[in-house]
């Protein structure tokens, strides 16, 4: 299995990497869009802002490249975090820039219900998968994971949520459409259920 | 709901780990790495991981060293000292480092929090505070490892980074570290009363005792603990069976074994 993770500058790439080689998978760390041609499977991590994450994209050549790729090519492409939120048509986090739009919805900052709910959401929590993606075969209702952001992706069709955690009200913690996945938790960071996770993806 | 974490910190100084008391009477207790590698076996819920040193001695953070004990990390790791601008912000998150701690450069340079948190986002910029109780009964911040008085009062200061866009407050109380004596709970109340970010509470623990205070009297997000764990038995799976029993949301302690079977 040949995993190409998206280099565009701006990520943590390395424990990404590791989990995904524990997992038996090949990876390949790029910066050149060409590589996703060889690819099996395509992971977009990213750490920072969706303004800053769409200009890196953009200056590497990515996005046309990645659009290529999950809705062409149909190779399995799961974005964590920055890299799920990307997936959307819009984000309004330094401004109102548009997404790749490979999942119809958009990005805005979480809301805080009460005093005790602080933004950034960092740390453990729990996800709730709807059932129905094999993306979380395996993984019992309440597991927890890691997150840590401000920001989250609203899907504009319900059957794409494929997770919900409750922070916020409750909040759509992981999406999927065919072959294009989202977690807003980081599995790399998320101890043995992480790597199930990741696992699901690299076997789908 | 969203889990307290207990993070175990690393103080490293000159390749080995350290452990003083009241910022000083620094000890070794051993090397990072294995450290490292049994807190990733028993899947701590995030480790820190701070160069005490660099700040002083005018050097840039060792990223080759951060970028071997990432590789081994599986857990959220949070890695500080010596960082002084963006530059040294984005090379520790390409060397692995989850979040990012600034503490003494963000005195001399407020703008810094707000630059790094619109270009890497809020969520991994982390405002490291070390404060002293000072004669009138109020909590001033120090900078330099706790050496350098700032002027600043402990809550503006906590008030000032959030606004600048820091996501996160680790809240260090100088006199506590390494005592054992418990966390200066009215220290981090200061701190939490206001705080629309997760604080962090560090410096003091020596029972898990100590600990549930720290939360529930205190309302820290997370307890940070070093000696407890370098000198005595007490571990943080412990901790949070202790804390769990006391009703306190603790990261899921038998999910996460029913996968490791």
């Amino acid at each position: 299995m040949s995993v190409v993770i998206v280099d565009y500058g701006l990520s943590n790439l390395g424990s990404i990497r590791r989990s995904l080689e524990e997992c038996g998978a090949t990876v390949r760390v790029s910066d050149d869009p060409k590589a996703l041609r060889t690819a099996s499977r395509v992971v977009l991590p990213g750490v920072g802002s969706f303004a800053d994450g769409m200009v890196n994209l953009r200056k590497g050549g990515w996005v046309t490249a990645l659009q290529e790729a999950a809705k062409e090519e149909k190779i399995p492409l799961l974005g964590i975090c920055l890299g799920m939120q990307l997936l959307a048509d819009r984000g309004h986090e330094g401004g109102d820039i548009p997404g790749l739009g490979l999942l119809p919805g958009e990005v805005r900052r979480l809301e805080p219900h009460s005093h005790a709910e602080k933004i950034p959401h960092v740390g453990w929590n729990e996800i709730y998968p709807s059932g129905k993606s094999s993306l979380f075969n395996g993984i019992p209702d309440g597991s927890d994971f890691y997150f840590v952001h401000s920001y989250h992706l609203i899907p504009k069709y319900k059957d794409h949520v494929i997770a919900t955690t409750p922070y916020c009200g409750r909040f759509v913690s992981a999406v999927g459409t065919g072959n294009i996945f989202g977690v807003q938790f980081h599995p790399e960071k998320s101890g043995r259920p992480g790597f199930h996770v990741l696992d699901n993806f690299l076997n789908l | 709901m969203l889990k307290v974490r207990v993070i175990p910190t690393l103080l490293w100084k000159e390749f080995g780990l350290v452990k003083g008391v009241g910022f000083d009477s620094w000890r070794r207790v051993g090397t990072v790495m294995p450290a490292i590698k049994v807190y990733n076996t028993r899947q701590v819920d995030e480790l820190i991981v701070l160069d005490i040193t660099a700040t002083f001695e005018g050097r840039v953070p060792d990223y080759e060293s951060i970028n071997e004990f990432s590789a081994e990390c599986f857990v959220p790791l949070t890695v500080g000292g010596g960082v002084r601008n963006l530059e040294d912000i984005k090379n520790l998150l390409r060397a692995g480092a989850d979040k990012v701690s600034i503490n003494s450069a963000a005195y001399d340079n407020p703008r810094l929090i707000r630059e790094a948190a619109d270009k890497f986002g809020s969520q991994c910029i982390v405002v490291s505070i070390d404060a002293r109780k000072t004669a009138g009964g109020e909590y001033e911040c120090f900078s330099h490892c706790g050496t350098r008085p700032t002027g600043k009062p402990v809550d503006s200061w906590a008030g000032e980074v959030e606004r600048l866009g820091a996501g996160e407050i680790l809240l260090t109380s100088v006199e506590r570290d390494g005592t054992m004596q418990g966390y200066d709970l009215h220290l981090i109340k200061k701190v939490t009363r206001n705080a629309g970010i997760p604080v962090i509470a560090s410096g003091g623990a020596g029972s898990y005792q100590d600990m549930y205070e720290a939360i529930s009297v205190a309302n820290c997000s997370a307890v940070a603990a070093a000696s407890i764990f370098h000198f005595t038995q007490q571990t943080p799976m412990e901790a949070k069976k202790f804390l769990s029993t006391h009703r306190i949301a603790v990261r899921n302690v038998n999910i996460q074994s029913i996968l490791t079977e």
